[in-house]
């Protein structure tokens, strides 16, 4: 992109400018979470757990999935019963090394098959779709506001062209995508800034805009279709003190009806390409970095007349970072047997997602996993998983 | 805001080039009552598409004979379908950029050339569809009935991010929607469900019934190559999206009967069975032979044996289903009166969907007429496309060149025929009021700006909210230091964000 000016020093040159009400806390963290990262990657469509990390050891998984067996046949292994899809194959090497751990047949408190539905009530943290109208992450970012008063507010970022229903609520929040439009000119923006000035709800999200589209300076990006660059923005968005603390990015291209075995290997391949990125471009702060991988549901057990799965029940998830004590499958298998299927079709589910999801972010936070719980989750009757970090 | 400016606004998308003074609120509802009489199904630019029908399924075959090939060469018959899908998707995605244009130009070159110029069709054929759409609603004198158009296009879902439906998504709109939003939703629905574009986005053209001659003949082989069998997702989501809603009492048992009651119905030119298909009114085909026999069961109803005859009675009980009213009184009630619609227009609406038997042209006047959806205060944040819309007819500058339109729509976040999911795109702030998408909106508005005739612009904001434009908006436009720059502010003055 032609642009010779650094974004850093254009934007606080437009804020001097004139747009007083917009100033722009740049204090120090002072807090219990200290520098401690969080992204949520939410894998949109129902990506299917048994493709991702395929139950070989199984004696029910062959006749299930004949076709795609050979997909796996050389596919790096955790233990002798679970086979890592080859398209992930970085993150199978970061499970090895003990940077990552998968949780299988887990779901949430959802038991019909709407997409829709299921990503409403794995966003909200709602017992029922639309039931809470704000998301858990953004309730995070409250509960981690409350634990360190009198700090501004923690910084908290979509990198999506509009805010995700898991990010939405009271606290405030920002989004990012990149853009191959022009930049607007210093004075326009300026204002712009005055044109809002007496309008709250305009100007709150103006003033998120532009803090980071100045953290963002010159991406060179012009969308989040390449899957690595996006892994790598996502970590220069989260450096340093003025970085994002908590993140969220979505992936789409789930939704395998037909023919999934192309279709799976090139979302898969994406995941894998942005996991990576990610963890490069974090360098020393992955240390301090929690990734949480999740899905609204998981697909049919078995492949469905088109050589794809319908919406199922269970499926995986994947949880990375510097702290967790990775290199293992956390799940109590439920078999693949006819009569062990959920409603014969679906993998049973038996880990609640819930759980997992509040037991690693309280650990890797500090956080009373059972306030967590209470707060993120209300009304489920499990407990928050322990021992997912380290220490 | 005025009756005169909820008009404009809320009910159409802004002033146009022969917008009348609107002294009050009955010379505003006459005002969209006089659009809903005087629509043009079929306008100039539409009347003279030309017919791609003969082109349905092409590309899908061209995907399947790739795939096939690629399968005979090696074991990894993921590989060639790999290609195929990122050179679509590189081709689909218009930013306006060199770089991604070279990109997509050496994916390309990767392809059999039958296949480059089967996608450079498509992708033309679609660039001209999109600028019809948007010079349609720009131009037009009945912006209402445009908003209606969009909205039910919307409601029934469709996307060229599947392969094989480029040439379809168009036609849907044109002949599937536009004909219909003042008509029976009875006829939307099978008009819309049973589109070629429809078929081919939601996987049922290739749905086979596995007690059917066509299954039975294959010897119930299917193989990676020779996909057969049933396939929900079409069943699921006309339960789901389009007639019942998610919570509209239906079951797992009613979407795999429904399913099955669908078989048959596909896309006409594919492969062998195409042989034996008969052509349908909405440009679909059915195959006898894979069409599931037997009576069905949907919702509590006895269905008997009937080829095509019987998913058409099973789409009529659904159209007629007190959900259905319901599901579509909340929308509508949503699009026109806020985000959380008010009870008593959704109750209006729906006594008056059973009513009339789902007379879309009433529903359209009950809203024009309900109290709810004249309240003063802006009840919704524009999305992308209703701005870009907004913006140009307001400018008056001429739509921009037609093959960077997509590549505009798609920045600002909302591309026509191609939303995230079968959903459509969702139609609440919470989903448009973002911080990226307002910086995006800021950077097109400067750009928009740059080409318009710029003069007298607080006139024109005047004649655009009529007795609605705010004094700071008033006050920072009479600041600018240009015309152009205030034309630009304008463009994303609150008055321009919100309905």
């Amino acid at each position: 992109m032609p642009i010779a000016i650094d974004r850093r020093s254009l934007i606080a040159g437009s804020l001097a400018l004139g747009a007083a009400g917009l100033g722009l806390p740049r204090m120090a963290f002072a807090r219990g979470a200290g520098q401690r990262n969080l992204m949520f990657v939410l894998l949109r469509g129902a990506a299917d757990g048994m493709a991702m990390l395929a139950p070989v050891g199984d004696p029910g998984f062959a006749a299930l999935r004949e076709r795609l067996l050979p997909d796996y046949a050389g596919a790096p292994r955790i233990g002798s019963f679970f086979a890592v899809h080859p398209a992930l194959a970085e993150t199978a090497r970061t499970v090895l090394t003990g940077e990552a751990l998968f949780v299988h047949a887990a779901a949430t408190v959802y038991r019909e098959r709407s997409h829709f539905d299921g990503q409403n009530l794995l966003e909200s943290g709602g017992t029922a779709p639309y039931a809470t109208r704000d998301g858990w992450l953004n309730r995070l970012v409250g509960l981690l506001n409350d634990s360190a008063p009198g700090t501004p507010s923690l910084r908290a970022l979509a990198i999506a062209p509009s805010v995700p229903l898991a990010l939405r609520g009271a606290a405030p929040v920002s989004n990012y995508a990149p853009s191959a439009l022009p930049e607007a000119s210093e004075d326009f923006i300026a204002r712009v800034s005055q044109l809002y000035a007496a309008d709250t709800e305009l100007a709150g999200l103006w003033s998120r805009a532009l803090e980071t589209k100045a953290m963002a300076e010159d991406d060179g990006m012009s969308s989040l279709r390449n899957a690595k660059a996006a892994g790598a923005l996502a970590a220069s968005l989260m450096q340093g003190e003025g970085g994002a603390r908590i993140a969220m990015i979505e992936l789409g291209g789930w939704d395998t009806h037909a023919n999934q075995r192309g279709a799976f290997a090139r979302s898969a391949g994406g995941l894998d390409a942005l996991l990576a990125a990610y963890r490069a471009g974090m360098g020393e702060a992955w240390a301090d970095t929690l990734v949480l991988v999740a899905t609204e549901f998981g697909r049919t057990a078995r492949l469905n007349g088109t050589g794809g799965t319908d919406h199922g029940t269970a499926g995986a998830a994947l949880i990375m970072g510097g702290g967790v004590r990775g290199g293992r499958v956390i799940a109590d298998w439920p078999g693949l047997g006819e009569s062990q299927l959920f409603q014969r079709r679906d993998l049973a589910p038996t880990i609640a997602l819930e759980s997992v999801l509040a037991g690693a972010l309280a650990e890797h936070l500090r956080l009373d996993p059972k306030l967590a719980m209470a707060r993120l989750f209300p009304g489920r009757s499990g407990a928050p998983l322990a021992g997912i970090m380290r220490g | 805001m005025t009756p005169a400016s909820i008009a404009l606004n809320r009910f159409g998308y802004g002033i146009g080039s022969d917008t009348p003074v609107l002294r009050d609120i009955e010379a505003a509802r006459a005002f969209l009552r006089r659009q809903l009489d005087g629509y043009e199904p079929a306008p100039a630019a539409i009347a003279a598409r030309a017919d791609t029908r003969d082109r349905t399924g092409e590309t899908l075959q061209l995907l399947r004979s790739l795939r096939a090939r690629a399968a005979d060469m090696s074991e990894m018959g993921g590989a060639a379908m790999d290609e195929m899908g990122a050179a679509s998707a590189a081709m689909m995605a218009a930013a306006p950029q060199d770089n991604r244009r070279e990109a997509r130009a050496a994916a390309l070159a990767e392809l059999p050339p039958e296949y480059r110029q089967q996608l450079a069709d498509a992708r033309r054929v679609l660039v001209d569809d999109i600028a019809v759409r948007v010079e349609t609603a720009i131009a037009s004198p009945a912006p209402m009935a445009e908003r209606l158009v969009h909205f039910w296009s919307n409601h029934f879902s469709v996307s060229v991010g599947k392969p094989g439906t480029q040439f379809e998504v168009g036609p849907h709109e044109f002949a599937a929607i536009r004909p219909n939003i003042t008509g029976r939703f009875a006829d939307m629905l099978r008009a819309a469900v049973l589109h070629p574009a429809m078929l081919l986005y939601l996987d049922q053209f290739q749905s086979i019934g596995p007690n059917s001659p066509a299954q039975r003949r294959r010897g119930g082989r299917a193989g990676p190559e020779r996909p057969a069998g049933l396939n929900e997702n079409l069943a699921r989501e006309i339960l789901e999206l389009h007639t019942l809603g998610v919570g509209g009492g239906y079951s797992q048992a009613d979407v795999t009967e429904f399913a099955r009651a669908l078989t048959g119905w596909t896309v006409p030119g594919l492969g062998r069975v195409g042989r034996f298909a008969k052509d349908q009114p909405s440009g679909a085909a059915f195959v006898e032979l894979a069409h599931e026999p037997g009576a069905r069961r949907v919702m509590g109803r006895s269905y008997p044996a009937g080829g095509e005859q019987q998913a058409l009675a099973i789409l009529d009980d659904l159209a007629a289903h007190p959900s259905t009213a319901r599901f579509i009184a909340t929308k509508l009630a949503r699009h026109f009166a806020g985000d959380t619609p008010p009870p008593a227009l959704i109750a209006r609406l729906e006594a008056d969907f059973l009513r009339s038997g789902g007379d879309l042209g009433s529903l359209s006047r009950t809203l024009i007429a309900a109290p709810e959806t004249w309240a003063p205060q802006p009840v919704k944040f524009l999305s992308p496309f209703e701005w870009f819309i907004a913006a140009r007819r307001l400018t008056g500058s001429t739509a921009p060149e037609r093959r960077l339109l997509i590549g505009a729509l798609t920045q600002l976040g909302q591309t026509p025929w191609r939303a995230p999911s079968p959903a459509g795109y969702e139609d609440q702030a919470a989903s448009w009021a973002g911080p990226d998408g307002l910086l995006r909106r800021v950077e097109m508005a400067e750009r928009i700006a740059r080409d318009a005739p710029v003069e007298d612009v607080i006139a024109r904001a005047e004649a655009a909210f009529p007795g609605a434009l705010s004094e700071p908006t008033r006050t920072q436009l009479a600041r600018a230091e240009s015309g152009r720059q205030a034309l630009g502010l304008l463009l994303v003055s609150p008055e321009m964000m919100r309905r």
